[in-house]
């Protein structure tokens, strides 16, 4: 009989050699004639313990990690593929309490399954979601999707329910759907998870949408950093049109719908939804002034919804389940489920799916476990590189939507970047001026030009010249910045820098005292 | 040199394009040309034409903008437009491989600067620029969504997280 091994082939894993672990474990069960069913799975998100190793067993997935090719004898030797105890052996994996102590629901299959196994996605509750929301008029889809709470996880945090009743309010014979996949915030991978290890979702939510407000054509606006995803969703689109659950009248339901992967070309602009539609086009990725809404005059004029990966990925579990399941996940507005990223300077990252509410410090030091240096951490970013860096006394603050924006920060995609004691504010918000003038569209003159005198700015003060007059106009030019830009790249860029220098003005040569949270 | 180009449009019209002055191998026109027919009735085209002509060619040779520019209809101003637009795009020819080190938030959180010079220090160039063999172009990358496991780097197609300069020393080995 062959013992059931799981080996992932998520990107992260890759990283760190799977795919060599993979290969040795392949030829060291060749060489002592063990019959191996090796199965490729995703990433169950404890990347801290990637590549891990996961052995079928009577009384559950026993895990191993972090396995490297130089363990690999010393496994076999122990006979690991009978889940027996001994090095590197972590117990049984739904048992550790980085994944026992999560609530998963949009990443309930993601490290289980076979990513491009649609019968693996089938026995494990796909198509669920589907096959219910055939049964309802589009209006009870929307209200379905509006009762649950659901915000869009880009973030942005606008309720998909209104998003897709102004989608399906609007007339037209000709509507889209789009996916938002141009995850370019530092700190997160939670997107690129879903669609390189349970892309069914993906392509499921986007069905769901499209009956939902009348669409038929949807395209995934997928980032050219991330040629894994680019591959797999391309094979999973391929066999869901085998299987019927793409194209014309599917399965039997009278609705059509098609999707592609429209490969983006690495401008991290193009993350902001009306120019990622002017880049769709074909033209430079140039932000549009709102209004018109793009659920009223998106895509070629046509009504389209524009969601985040992670907000279509939600849809399945909520036709599945009901609204009031996964509205029940939660706090105050932010209803159900985060996958939170925690990356950067921690001893502990990776993917953690937990409903709102829970606090920045349990995060950091319970999930986390502290620094991957062993440093106090300094500072943390959330929300990507426009998001405010936020200090430790700020570290008890919930997870939610609103209680971030009272201290002037945002939940954004959900990335927690960490940052030790050995870090330079000052250097970091210089960094996010350069990001913002490399990476700003050019429309508007204080994001165009704010950014780059942002810098000169920041290295006055550093160098001590006027440093009152010089930190008075970094504030006036951050005041300019918000209040004078169209899209959030000018509009939040100030974030970051401010909040650094409100928290942290020694770093930037500042003899006052820190301000207190 | 005069060049006479065909396209077959709608299977109705055909549109002929005369041009002088193209800089262009043979072989290269004729694979510009190919993407073109292909894309030429897609919405959205330019996204996917660019990519098709990079992935082919290497680059996107500015000659080959008079070509698209008269297929679709676009100023060359346009196309130029488009094409610098995007940092994944580029108009000269790149080393036999591309090594992009990640510049984020989290790799600098976990000391990308270092990556970041060391490599500029043993190939002897800055980024943007290829080594003198033609081994490695160096460019930045601003996240690769490897962040649970920083820095990163990406040669090709490939991210190698938590890099060293060990690491680093190993890829730029077998480049050559």
């Amino acid at each position: 009989m062959a013992y059931k091994i799981y080996i992932p082939i998520d990107s992260t894993a890759l990283s760190l050699g799977a795919n060599d672990v993979f290969e040795a474990i392949s030829a060291e069960a060749q060489k002592r004639q063990i019959n191996l069913n090796i199965v490729r799975n995703g990433s169950r998100g404890l990347f801290w313990l990637e590549p891990l190793v996961e052995v079928e067993t009577e009384k559950g997935r026993v895990a191993f990690g972090p396995v490297s090719t130089n363990d690999v004898e010393k496994l076999f030797d122990n006979e690991f593929f009978l889940g027996r105890e001994g090095e590197l052996f972590l117990g049984l994996t739904d048992e550790l309490s980085w994944l026992k102590n999560q609530e998963r629901l949009t990443f309930a299959r993601v490290g289980i399954t076979d990513p491009l196994d649609i019968a693996d996605y089938e026995k494990h509750s796909g198509f669920k979601g589907l096959k219910n929301a055939i049964k309802l008029e589009p209006q009870l889809i929307v209200k379905e999707v509006a009762d649950s709470g659901l915000r869009g996880r880009g973030g942005a945090a606008f309720p998909t329910g209104i998003k897709w009743q102004t989608v399906l309010d609007t007339p037209s014979k000709t509507k889209y759907i789009v996916c938002n996949a141009d995850e370019g915030d530092s700190g997160t991978f939670s997107d690129r998870m879903i669609m390189e290890d349970d892309p069914f979702v993906l392509i499921e939510g986007m069905i769901i949408a499209g009956m939902a407000v009348g669409a038929e054509y949807g395209y995934i606006y997928l980032r050219s950093e991330y040629p894994d995803a680019q591959h797999v969703l391309n094979k999973a689109i391929k066999i869901a049109k085998e299987k019927g659950y793409l194209g014309s009248n599917i399965l039997g339901s009278g609705y059509n719908f098609d999707l592609e992967v429209t490969r983006a070309a690495g401008a991290y602009i193009c993350g902001e939804e009306t120019s990622l539609l002017e880049s769709l086009e074909g033209k430079r990725g140039m932000v549009r002034y709102k209004p018109p809404l793009p659920a009223i005059e998106g895509l070629y004029g046509k009504p389209t919804v524009v969601n985040n990966v992670i907000t279509l990925a939600t849809v399945p579990i909520i036709m599945d389940k009901g609204a009031l399941f996964y509205a029940d996940f939660g706090m105050g507005r932010s209803k159900g489920t985060l996958p939170i990223q925690l990356a950067g300077n921690l001893k502990q990252t990776g993917l953690i799916e937990k409903a709102f509410g829970i606090s920045l410090k349990e995060l950091l030091y319970d999930f986390g476990g502290g620094s991957f240096t062993g440093k106090p951490i300094k500072a943390v970013q959330v929300g990507g590189p426009l998001g405010a860096f936020l200090p430790e006394a700020q570290f008890d603050t919930p997870l939610d939507y609103e209680k971030f924006s009272e201290i002037n920060a945002v939940v954004g995609h959900g990335g927690i970047v960490a940052f030790d004691d050995a870090t330079d504010m000052a250097k970091m918000a210089r960094y996010s001026f350069e990001f913002c003038a490399i990476e700003s569209c050019g429309k508007c003159t204080p994001c165009r030009i704010g950014s780059t005198r942002g810098m000169e700015v920041i290295d006055r003060i550093k160098e001590g010249v006027d440093q009152d007059k010089n930190e008075q106009l970094l504030r006036d030019l951050g005041e300019t910045m918000v209040n004078g830009s169209l899209c959030a790249m000018g509009g939040m860029t100030p974030f970051p820098v401010i909040s650094a220098l409100n928290f942290f003005p020694k770093d930037f040569g500042l003899e006052k005292k820190e301000t207190s949270a | 040199m005069l060049h006479l180009i065909k396209f077959k449009y709608n299977n109705e019209h055909t549109l002929i394009i005369i041009f002088i002055k193209m800089n262009l191998s043979e072989s290269q026109r004729v694979t510009i040309e190919e993407h073109v027919e292909t894309f030429l009735k897609k919405p959205g085209a330019l996204l996917p034409l660019m990519h098709a002509i990079q992935d082919s060619l290497g680059y996107i040779p500015e000659d080959s903008y008079p070509i698209i520019s008269a297929a679709f209809n676009l100023s060359i101003a346009e196309i130029h437009g488009f094409v610098t637009f995007y940092h994944h795009f580029r108009t000269s020819p790149s080393g036999k491989n591309i090594l992009q080190v990640c510049r984020a938030e989290s790799c600098q959180s976990m000391g990308s600067d270092g990556i970041e010079s060391y490599c500029k220090k043993v190939l002897g160039i800055d980024y943007h620029e290829t080594s003198k063999d033609g081994a490695i172009t160096l460019e930045p990358v601003y996240c690769l969504g490897n962040c649970a496991c920083s820095p990163s780097v990406m040669m090709n197609d490939k991210v190698i997280g938590r890099i060293t300069p060990e690491k680093i020393d190993n890829i730029i080995k077998a480049a050559k």
